[in-house]
């Protein structure tokens, strides 16, 4: 059966991990393929890489780490930030990505959802959602520009309009756990797995193992997380283990 | 060692970057085919595809592809079908009505039933039959929507399970045909290439 995926993600700018600095074992912690063949190693599933420089300087440098990453690579790898139009995913799929993921963009404009699947397959098309809880009722709303706008947008309602546009995919990030170390919104991905059928990738809040078997019990397929491999706390082995004891088939390492 | 040349179909305009890579890892040199003779000359050929069925069959007929793979099917010659690639050696597909596949497989795609994830994305168990030589079992990325739920005749198969079983991979001579993406099965995807590409040609 299909087991669980645990997909580290890299924050990188000008071509440099920009998050963490102790994991272990490596002549250069910010270097991404580097990092990124360590995470392999050790047995992730798939590697996410999201670009968060803010020059076009950096974005150019973004196409070279992309590349790196894919001769380092020979599982899936995922690549988000700055995609505005359907030429940006496409250089990123010519440099090595497998999938490129959608945020800001798509809100603008929902019609790059299907451009993306049409010309590459739904496989290749991620929307990244950013979800908020509402300040004031129920539910939750989708946040764009890395959290600085809240749109009103219902979070569930865009979930479903995206799948119909041909996404093939969802990210999706608790704004409120983003960092916190609290754990991941378990309610928001219950209520995104129950009004879509697309694959879940959840991110936002992982500190501890529990967190990420709370999130597959929840309705993810598959789980993102960042500083809880970084930080050196948890290796991929140990996560996959105690997700392996809760009774989540995961695929062993190697 | 010389490197082996495999010559890669285009089959749409997807980024074939992780197929070319993973043939690379493998001990493979990959080249684009650009004419149908290089098909019928090739001794290794590499049927890739994602996206829809029925785009992946008109690139190949407007390039000429199509009667040279028939061809070379018919004859068990090395050939290296990846996901759509699998689908596309169907007769047809429910996921592009009307269109015709190359029909190496008695078969007909279908799509994965209501009740799981679509598209299956990600790690599933694959459980090699008897009679497989290059496939083994092992976990395997998928990234589909469509499949064929059970091994037509004449073929070696390994099995997977999303909502019943479906088949993840078939032999016969030295054709291998992947529902999976060995290029993105991590080690064990690559030694499958390099058994594949190892086949006396």
């Amino acid at each position: 059966m299909l087991t669980a995926r645990v997909i580290p993600c890299l924050d990188v700018d000008g071509g440099r991990v920009v998050k963490g600095i102790r994991f272990q074992g490596l002549r250069d912690a910010g270097d991404p393929a580097e990092r990124a063949a360590a995470y392999q190693a050790d047995g992730a599933d798939e590697l996410a890489m999201l670009d968060v420089s803010a020059t076009p300087q950096g974005r150019d440098n973004a196409r070279h780490t992309v590349a790196a990453l894919r001769r380092a690579l020979s599982i899936p790898l995922t690549v988000g930030g700055g995609v505005r139009r359907l030429d940006d995913a496409a250089r990123l799929l010519e440099a090595g990505a497998d999938k490129v993921a959608v945020n800001t963009a798509a809100h603008r404009r929902p019609q790059l959802v299907a451009e993306i699947a049409e010309r590459f397959g739904s496989q290749c098309a991620v929307v990244a959602i950013d979800a908020a809880r509402r300040r004031q009722g129920e539910g939750w709303e989708v946040v764009v520009h890395s959290g600085r706008e809240r749109t009103g947008r219902d979070a569930i309602a865009w979930a479903g309009e995206v799948e119909a546009r041909g996404a093939g995919e969802i990210l999706l990030t608790s704004w409120d756990r983003d960092g916190t170390r609290t754990g991941y919104d378990t309610a928001l991905i219950a209520a995104v797995a129950a009004t879509v059928g697309l694959p879940i990738v959840a991110s936002g809040g992982a500190a501890v193992p529990g967190h990420l078997v709370a999130a597959i019990r929840a309705g993810a397929a598959a789980v993102l997380a960042a500083s809880i491999f970084h930080d050196g706390d948890y290796g991929l082995g140990c996560v996959k283990a105690a997700m392996a004891r809760a009774g989540i088939p995961v695929r062993p390492a190697g | 060692m010389k490197a082996r040349e495999a010559v890669v179909c285009r089959t749409g305009t997807a980024n074939l970057a992780s197929v070319f890579a993973g043939l690379r890892r493998a001990g493979g040199a990959p080249r684009m085919a650009s004419c149908p003779a290089d098909l019928r000359a090739a001794e290794r050929v590499v049927l890739p595809g994602v996206g829809a069925f029925g785009a992946a069959m008109a690139a190949l007929a407007e390039d000429g592809m199509a009667a040279p793979l028939r061809q070379r099917l018919a004859e068990g010659l090395p050939t290296l079908a990846i996901c759509v690639g699998l689908q596309l050696l169907a007769r047809a597909s429910e996921e592009s009505p009307g269109v015709t596949g190359l029909g190496a497989l008695e078969a007909s795609v279908t799509p994965f039933p209501d009740g799981v994830r679509r598209p299956q994305f990600g790690w599933n168990e694959v459980v090699a039959g008897a009679g497989c030589r290059l496939l083994v079992s092992g976990h395997a990325y998928f990234a589909n929507s469509y499949r064929l739920a059970a091994a037509p005749e004449g073929w070696h198969a390994a099995m997977a399970d999303h909502g019943g079983p479906f088949v993840a991979a078939l032999e016969r001579d030295a054709v291998v045909a992947c529902q999976f993406h060995p290029e993105l099965s991590g080690p064990w995807g690559v030694a499958l290439i390099a058994r594949w590409l190892a086949l006396p040609c």
